[in-house]
């Protein structure tokens, strides 16, 4: 039942006026625009769609690990520079499901490869819960509204968890394979599209269409959805935030550790800072789509994928900083973002 | 219509002083609001009104003092604690989710409740006898609704839970002179349900006509407590704590 249906008892007239505001499209057609303009530039279709289909993959799973955080931040307004420590936590715990699970990962069944994958994200998505929880209890609950306080012992904690990844895994980077039956890709025309990205789009899709519904459907993710607006008004309602803020990190966490696996086996190679590097690109995306807006991620995170992939192609000296370029034209035209979130 | 609060509660302040930051705001006050009545919290801007209510419902911690409400001291509570108490806050800013509905606004205003289906349609009817405007805007985003309508949703939301004391800071605060109207006999049908009201307000045509008593803040502290009757036929002691005439807001 949506959350937002109409209660009204018999005798009581339904509403007369039921219209909801329009989805502000620009920063859809914007993606769409820098696709389009995409594929003059690219000269070849083939080399296009490739490209295209790659940004979407990265995008999806930018979006898997970023979404946690522009919640975190839109509701507890936490800085939390140690994200990636979970990424790379979800990469490596991944990594040991995969060779613990040798015989579904390394066979050419697709069902069994799918399995594995399955298996590693859940697995990497408790692991990272969990160590997300004792993350909020010892690491954030002390610095909670200070700002400065939380740069700082948010990125001491992603150099600890960047050293205890080393101490249990070694320093070393691992090869992290796409198993058999996902490798490879598919040949249309004279378009390669790799399977496993076609997987990573689907499994976005899926996370965000997920997200969606906790988010619009149920009481709690309209706590979320009013605590991101404004914390003390949904305290004075008689809920207690904290237990939404432990929930709501978790969470977070828990999608990091997910995003952790998929972008591990998109990398193919894995190592203890894998995470802090990804960090960059995240806090890119929860900037431009807006603090605290899942919504405007997932558009942030499809554009930054769209343009790191078109600019590789085209321009590899500027694909470093192309999406630093995108968010600062984005700010320029939106600065609070794709999707600001009301009163923030 | 059913008549849906039980007896309100008294709220008591003793000695309660307030810290933000390095500022000093509240120097210890002392504050009694009898219960199924309404007591008006009046003064100038910067008198300590606000801080007063924030600190009430926990958003501000009292630093010193007691804030007791039926027996209970609420000032080491947590506001979601101090709020079960059945105590609804409207707050200066009215607190709106502007980005959710009417109906999800009102929800959330409804703990008991999973679901907007799920509210109480009796207590959900005398919401709508009060606001009506509310059923026509059900499921509009409350972020598009008119000044003085969000204001009748901000009251309405801290109704839909039966409440034992309401504390609303400006209720007429920046609305026109017809909404004010309404929003008066709004609040005239909610003190018939004896329910326990604290307003903060600067309108004193809205205090006259809902007040029974009332206290003056200036500087942090209460510097005059009585009936409003008393206030209202007082010139000179409106001058002195208000700086104005009660005949000059009419």
């Amino acid at each position: 039942m949506p959350i937002n249906s109409e209660p009204f008892s018999s005798d009581t007239a339904r509403p007369l006026a039921l219209a909801r505001p329009p989805l502000d499209w620009r920063p859809i057609a914007l993606v769409v625009a820098i696709a389009v303009i995409g594929l003059p530039l690219v000269h070849s279709p083939s080399t296009w769609l490739t490209l295209t289909v790659a940004g979407l993959a990265m995008g999806m799973i930018i979006f898997t690990a970023a979404s946690g955080l522009t919640l975190i931040f839109g509701l507890m307004d936490v800085l939390n520079f140690g994200h990636g420590v979970f990424i790379s936590l979800g990469a490596f715990v991944g990594f040991t499901v995969f060779g613990a699970l040798s015989h579904f990962s390394q066979s050419p069944r697709l069902d069994l490869n799918l399995t594995a994958i399955a298996v590693a994200v859940l697995v990497a998505t408790f692991a990272a819960a969990l160590v997300g929880l004792i993350f909020e209890r010892i690491i954030i609950r002390p610095v909670y509204g200070e700002h400065l306080k939380q740069i700082l012992i948010t990125t001491g904690g992603l150099i600890i968890g960047e050293e205890l990844i080393k101490a249990i895994w070694g320093p070393e980077q691992h090869s992290f394979q796409i198993p058999p039956a996902l490798s490879g890709a598919f040949i249309w025309g004279d378009a390669a599209i790799e399977k496993y990205r076609i997987l990573a789009v689907v499994i976005g899709l899926l996370i965000y269409a997920a997200l969606w519904l906790a988010l619009t459907r149920t009481k709690i993710g309209l706590l979320v959805r009013a605590g991101v607006e404004d914390r003390d008004m949904v305290a004075s309602l008689g809920y207690r935030i904290d237990r939404l803020f432990i929930g709501v990190f978790v969470v977070g966490s828990a999608l990091a550790g997910a995003g952790g696996v998929l972008w591990g086996l998109y990398q193919e190679v894995i190592t203890p800072g894998l995470g802090a590097r990804l960090n960059v690109l995240i806090f890119i995306v929860i900037i431009i789509g807006g603090l605290g807006s899942v919504g405007g991620s997932f558009v942030g995170a499809v554009l930054v994928g769209l343009v790191a992939n078109y600019a590789g192609f085209l321009a590899p000296k500027v694909a470093l900083f192309s999406n630093i370029l995108l968010m600062l034209l984005i700010l320029m035209w939106r600065p609070r973002g794709l999707y600001p979130v009301a009163k923030r | 219509m059913t008549n849906p609060e039980r007896s309100g509660a008294s709220l008591n302040l003793r000695g309660v002083h307030t810290h933000i930051g390095p500022y000093h705001i509240l120097h210890g006050v002392d504050l009694d609001v009898a219960p199924s009545q309404v007591t008006l919290l009046l003064g100038r801007n910067g008198a300590g009104k606000t801080t007063t209510l924030r600190t009430i419902m926990g958003l501000w911690r009292a630093s010193a003092g007691e804030v007791v409400f039926d027996d209970t001291d609420l000032s080491h509570l947590q506001t979601s604690d101090i709020a079960r108490k059945k105590i609804g806050y409207v707050p200066e800013t009215m607190g709106i989710f502007s980005d959710l509905t009417v109906a999800e606004n009102m929800t959330l205003g409804a703990r008991s409740a999973a679901r907007t289906n799920a509210i109480d349609p009796a207590r959900l009817d005398w919401i709508f006898s009060l606001f009506p405007m509310l059923k026509t805007f059900w499921l509009h985003p409350a972020g598009l609704l008119s000044g003085g309508q969000k204001q009748m949703l901000a009251v309405a939301r801290a109704l839909i839970e039966p409440a034992r004391l309401l504390i609303i800071d400006e209720p007429s605060k920046g609305l026109a002179p017809a909404m004010v109207e309404k929003m008066i006999e709004a609040f005239l049908r909610v003190k018939e349900t004896r329910c326990t009201l604290l307003l903060v307000e600067q309108n004193f045509h809205f205090a006259r006509q809902l007040g029974d008593h009332v206290a003056v803040m200036d500087n942090g502290r209460i510097v005059h407590r009585g009936d409003m009757s008393t206030l209202i036929e007082d010139a000179e002691l409106q001058q002195r704590l208000l700086g104005l005439s009660l005949d000059a807001h009419q």
